[in-house]
């Protein structure tokens, strides 16, 4: 349920953050290869946040970024690499060596964590899966039981339900109330979601409350559940946004050279994150070339009739 | 770029035995590189009715370059439906909507049993984190066939799994039925040396083919166990020149997932 009911729901990424995510959070960052909440991740860095547990299927660049830069104390996730690339080297570093400290891990498989959405979303306890049988999963991660379905006697596995703190979703646009629409991988964005005891959108433009009525099954997110609105064009580079830009390779293939290195690593975080104050300069410092090469062709859905029922 | 009828190399060899594995009409799970590579070269030729499935929630994709991850947008547009990710593990794999699955592993043992996870002893302090479960797990679980592609040497074919992330036939024999395991099992391994099949008993990977100029003795070489090869051993087959023309000139032109 929203925590500000009569103020307006659509704050800079500055106020979002520091108003929302608290020292000692269960953060989620959702959106799978698609709509990563980069923006949002180095805004939580820049603000110094500390003692977070990060949670994503995929935590991508954005999470090794966060683990380099001491925001979090465990990591909850799915699959750990650079996708299509590698590793994550700043996480690996964390957990092979403890470098530069600990950090505490725990593993699903992509269903068991979406299985633990879905539970919070759903007000349940737990869900049932058949997933885990047959691994050592089990043997490394106490949250994965075993339970006995009561109509057919078979033995299920079971997650249990995980309500975040904090959930952060970017999204292509969002009415300034915060229903919000996805196209293109929807992942678990309304999930996650619906699960947050508070959620942040992150959308590339705000539209009137007219544009998302005219077409209300794009929607994956409505306004109940959503805390703050922010409109920051470009915060899920180097990630893609379906229609609106392509995911930069080339920043993913230079991220495996950045993250190998710690200096290199500490130089990129100067840089980009605390030596800039929000995603507008970013994107300056990004420049018009590598946006205008980012940018897709058309190609448009047919419009559809809903029928007007007067 | 390679001359269209140069000799194929290894990794074309091994996309072309993927491609084999696709029957027509299949629901086939996708993974990048290779088994992206077969996939649409199925589709082109012997499979034109498979439907491409991929995690990330796109079902019957039909990309119009080569996707860089599972994830890519090219996947979206001209897909026939997007479904949250959720959905596409509940109905697609648990619902058993799943024909083949196709994997890749750090470690794999005689039993097709896999590991991405970590590689040492210690899964609190490991020699090598490796990206963890992902779909794995119920990919294999549930599909009804599973073709494995891996590079294949002593480090990868192991006596013993550091860890199990995703179970193949488990310790053999009946004991994947025994877990209840809904999907058929690994049915191939695809490596850069040669193909295996999994004894239809006993359930233990065999040695099926060598690709051209490899010996039993070069692959018993880069296994690390007493390994079983069929008799009589077969010669893996070689694309032919059409299979070749579509790789090189349409679907990986720049060599990107073509290089060994």
């Amino acid at each position: 349920m929203s925590e500000s009911p009569q103020l307006s729901r659509v704050l800079t990424m500055h106020e979002a953050i520091s108003r929302f995510v608290r020292d000692g959070d269960t953060v989620v960052l959702e959106g799978f290869t698609h709509l990563i909440p980069f923006a949002a991740g180095q805004e939580i860095i820049r603000q110094r946040r500390r003692d977070l547990t990060l949670v994503r299927l995929t935590p991508d660049l954005i999470m090794d970024q966060m683990v380099a830069a001491g925001t979090a104390r465990k990591l909850v996730f799915g699959w750990l690499g650079n996708p299509g690339v590698g590793s994550l080297h700043a996480v690996r570093r964390a957990v092979e060596r403890g470098y530069p400290g600990p950090l505490e891990i725990e593993e699903y498989s992509h269903f068991g964590l979406l299985c633990r959405y879905q539970a919070a979303a759903s007000g349940l306890p737990f869900f049932p899966l058949r997933g885990y049988r047959g691994t050592d999963l089990p043997r490394v991660n106490a949250n994965l039981k075993r339970i006995t379905c009561p109509f057919t006697g078979e033995t299920l596995d079971a997650v249990s339900a995980l309500h975040p703190d904090v959930a952060i979703v970017n999204a292509q646009r969002a009415d300034p109330d915060g229903n919000t629409q996805i196209w293109g991988l929807v992942g678990a964005q309304r999930e996650a979601a619906f699960a947050a005891r508070r959620v942040i959108v992150v959308v590339e433009e705000i539209v009137p409350e007219d544009v998302v009525r005219a077409d209300p099954n794009r929607t994956q997110i409505p306004s109940v559940v959503v805390d703050a609105v922010v409109e920051e064009p470009w915060s899920a580079h180097p990630s893609f946004v379906q229609g609106y830009y392509d995911r930069d390779n080339a920043a993913y293939l230079a991220w495996d050279r950045i993250t190998r290195d710690p200096g290199a690593l500490e130089r990129y975080l100067d840089e980009w994150v605390h030596g800039l104050p929000d995603r507008a300069a970013y994107r300056a410092r990004l420049g018009a070339a590598v946006q205008d090469r980012l940018r897709p062709g058309p190609r448009l859905a047919g419009p559809v009739d809903y029928g007007d029922y007067r | 770029m390679t001359a269209p009828f140069a000799a194929p190399t290894r990794a074309e060899i091994m996309v072309c035995a993927a491609c084999r594995e696709v029957q027509d009409g299949d629901s086939v799970f996708v993974g990048v590189g290779l088994p992206n590579l077969a996939v649409q070269l199925a589709l082109r030729l012997h499979a034109p009715r498979c439907h491409l499935i991929y995690e990330s929630g796109v079902f019957g994709a039909r990309p119009v370059r080569l996707p860089i991850s599972i994830g890519d947008p090219c996947l979206v547009s001209g897909a026939a439906q997007v479904l949250p990710m959720a959905e596409t593990f509940l109905y697609f794999l648990q619902g058993g909507r799943t024909d083949l699955g196709f994997l890749g592993a750090a470690q794999i043992d005689r039993y097709g049993n896999l590991n991405t996870t970590v590689v040492g002893s210690d899964y609190d302090r490991p020699r090598v984190r490796l990206p963890g479960a992902g779909g794995a797990p119920d990919i294999a679980l549930n599909a009804r066939r599973t073709v494995v592609i891996a590079r294949q040497d002593r480090r990868k074919f192991v006596e013993r799994l550091d860890f199990r992330t995703t179970v193949g036939w488990a310790e053999g024999g009946d004991s994947r039925a025994a877990l209840g395991a809904p999907g058929g099992g690994p049915t191939r391994v695809i490596t850069d040396l040669g193909i295996y099949g999994f004894d239809g008993r006993t359930r233990e990977m065999t040695l099926a083919s060598v690709h051209p100029g490899v010996t039993p003795e070069q692959v018993r070489e880069a296994t690390g166990w007493d390994l079983k090869v069929a008799s009589p051993l077969a010669a893996t087959p070689i694309p032919d020149g059409a299979m070749l023309r579509l790789l090189r000139e349409e679907l990986d032109p720049g060599r990107v997932y073509l290089k060994g």
